[in-house]
């Protein structure tokens, strides 16, 4: 392997960040427990089409690997994983949008 | 210098995304919560594409450009199929996941200089594991949800079924501990797959059980994995947004999930594990008994006759399509000066929240719809309780028949108001073959037909009597 793969590896070596990421989850998700504790019950269904989009945010780990293009093989997994994430991110968001415009508060009908 | 536009990038998504959960407290902050939400995901995006190790972007445009393609004709199914496109929208968030887990593997095994540590190769049997589980436990239950017709609806059970299945489980478990001791040996690449083919198996037979019913809480518990095999990734990749983001999407589902199953009085393991659906029908005391029936006509006049009416839509309602209709009856019926709530279950439907969107969607203002625990007390003071295709959530049994397979659910009470009036196709028992003691009570009067014409005629009715005043 070239030199690239060498500082490739140096860099996505996991034990380095291994006690910073395990604070950084334990952290999100107490947090997310909190926050989602409070969301409205009217709410569930976007809710859970919210964090469809949000939890797309794999598209990070399929960019990376589909931009290195190191084989053709991980360049077609990480497209379909784009792919995948993106429809998510899309559709997630979108739907959420369209369900929440739907809420609203009295006699929409007398509103004017 | 890129890379700390990257991580600054991720810092800012990182604020955005709890704060666009923040927002869905409430409805009226509710929208800013998805603009929110994409603005971080497009900084995510963005910061991502700077990465120091992509040289072509080729690939990643045209895949962004298919999803794009495919995901806007999914925003925009009817509502009513809101919990299938949720459970395919998980199956694909758990095959990026274990797809992107699968590349990653090869991609050291290849690097002759790269010894994974056995952390890093931890959390990428943990990725794909939850990842192919997830999709193939998604894509079936969309499957079940869509209704499809060689997927069965009802939950199938076999001997040995909890026995097999955790023992595909744990062979798993025990071919990929084996692969976190020795990452690099000759056998390695040829066990990867085959833990692949475990998981998407192990997913497709955690699904066959659930019937219907337990839908919610299955979804929920989905939801939740696909944000944890998005943390897997995370500590895979060494990248701290994804394990902030997935880790609000699996406590969002574990919390959903938690909710749904007491409303069930019921835990996790009893859902998975517990095949509901295959409970035999117990038979009630009330079997001698005989419902009442009603017609359209009787259903108005009593309506038309109360001050307080509080509606209880179920499955049967978004079945029937005949949300429209009850915002038509709700109304006619306020416009009379009676007093009209709609009384929401937890698991009512088949997602966490979808009785509130499909009412929503009618345009019945979100302030008369009412969450079990605080209708309850309401209930003996109601003239008519009108149940709409809801069954299991309105059966008294659960309050003190212990032989029932529902004992002690949190239910609806709606036997308490004076009258109830329940529309139903017909007199048979729903999900797991319960009798339901509440259509044979002698307060309750039933009102057989679809949903939506029964509701439709009774508008007419109210509204048609209203001009002869």
């Amino acid at each position: 392997m070239s030199t690239s793969a060498l500082l490739l590896a140096a860099t996505t070596n996991a034990t380095v960040d291994l006690w910073p990421m395990a604070f950084v989850f334990l952290l999100a998700t107490f947090i997310g427990i909190e926050v989602i504790r409070n969301v409205s019950r009217l709410l569930h269904t976007p809710l859970m089409s919210l964090t469809n989009a949000i939890s797309a945010i794999a598209i990070v780990g399929a960019i990376i690997i589909t931009g290195k293009q190191t084989t053709t093989w991980s360049t077609v997994l990480g497209s379909i994983a784009v792919f995948a994430s993106m429809t998510n991110i899309v559709s997630g968001f979108l739907i959420t949008d369209r369900m929440l415009k739907m809420f609203k508060k009295r006699e929409p009908s007398k509103a004017q | 210098m890129r890379d700390h536009i990257t991580q600054l990038t991720y810092l800012a998504a990182t604020a955005l995304f709890i704060l666009s959960l923040k927002w869905m407290s409430h409805p009226s902050t509710a929208r800013r919560g998805v603009f929110a939400g994409v603005a971080a995901m497009l900084g995510a995006v963005a910061g991502t594409l700077l990465h120091a190790d992509i040289v072509s972007f080729k690939w990643i445009g045209i895949a962004a450009v298919l999803g794009v393609a495919a995901g806007v004709p999914l925003s925009m199914v009817a509502l009513t199929a809101v919990p299938q496109r949720t459970a395919l929208s998980h199956a694909f968030g758990g095959l990026a996941a274990g797809l992107v887990g699968t590349a990653e593997y090869y991609l050291w095994l290849r690097d002759p200089a790269y010894v994974p540590t056995k952390f890093a190769m931890t959390a990428l049997i943990l990725e794909i594991i939850l990842g192919f589980l997830t999709c193939t436990g998604s894509l079936f239950a969309a499957a079940k949800l869509q209704e499809i017709k060689w997927v069965p609806q009802r939950p199938v059970t076999y001997k040995f079924q909890n026995v097999t299945n955790l023992g595909l489980f744990a062979l798993a478990i025990l071919l990929g501990v084996l692969l976190i001791i020795w990452p690099e040996a000759s056998w390695s690449p040829f066990v990867f797959p085959v833990i692949i083919l475990l998981a998407l198996a192990f997913g497709i037979l955690l699904i066959i059980p659930i019937g219907g019913a337990d839908m919610p809480t299955v979804i929920s518990i989905l939801n939740s994995y696909a944000g944890l095999s998005a943390v897997a990734m995370g500590f895979v990749l060494n990248n701290k947004l994804l394990i902030t983001a997935g880790a609000l999407d699996g406590a969002s589902g574990l919390i959903l999930s938690i909710i749904m199953c007491r409303a069930m009085n019921r835990s996790f393991f009893n859902v998975l594990f517990g095949a509901f659906g295959q409970v035999k029908a117990s038979t009630a005391a009330g079997d001698q008994k005989t419902a009442k029936s009603a017609t359209t006509e009787d259903a108005a006049l009593i309506l038309e006759n109360a001050q307080k009416v509080v509606v209880v839509p179920g499955y049967g309602m978004a079945v029937a399509q005949a949300q429209h209709r009850v915002r038509d009856l709700y109304e006619q019926l306020s416009k009379k000066g009676i007093d009209v709530k709609f009384a929401i279950h937890p698991v009512a439907g088949r997602m966490p929240g979808h009785m509130n969107v499909l009412l929503a969607e009618a345009e019945i203002p979100y302030d008369r719809l009412v969450e079990m625990e605080n209708i309850n007390p309401e209930l003996p003071q109601t003239d008519v309780a009108l149940v709409i295709g809801a069954n299991d959530v309105v059966n008294p049994a659960a309050r003190h028949d212990k032989s029932s397979p529902i004992y002690g659910m949190p239910i609806i009470d709606v036997d308490k108001c004076r009258t109830v009036l329940a529309i139903k196709r017909s007199m048979k028992p729903g999900f797991a073959g319960i009798d339901n003691e509440l259509y044979v009570a002698d307060n309750t009067l039933m009102v057989f037909g679809d949903a939506k014409v029964v509701v439709g005629d009774i508008v007419k009715q109210v509204s048609g009597q209203s001009g002869m005043h």
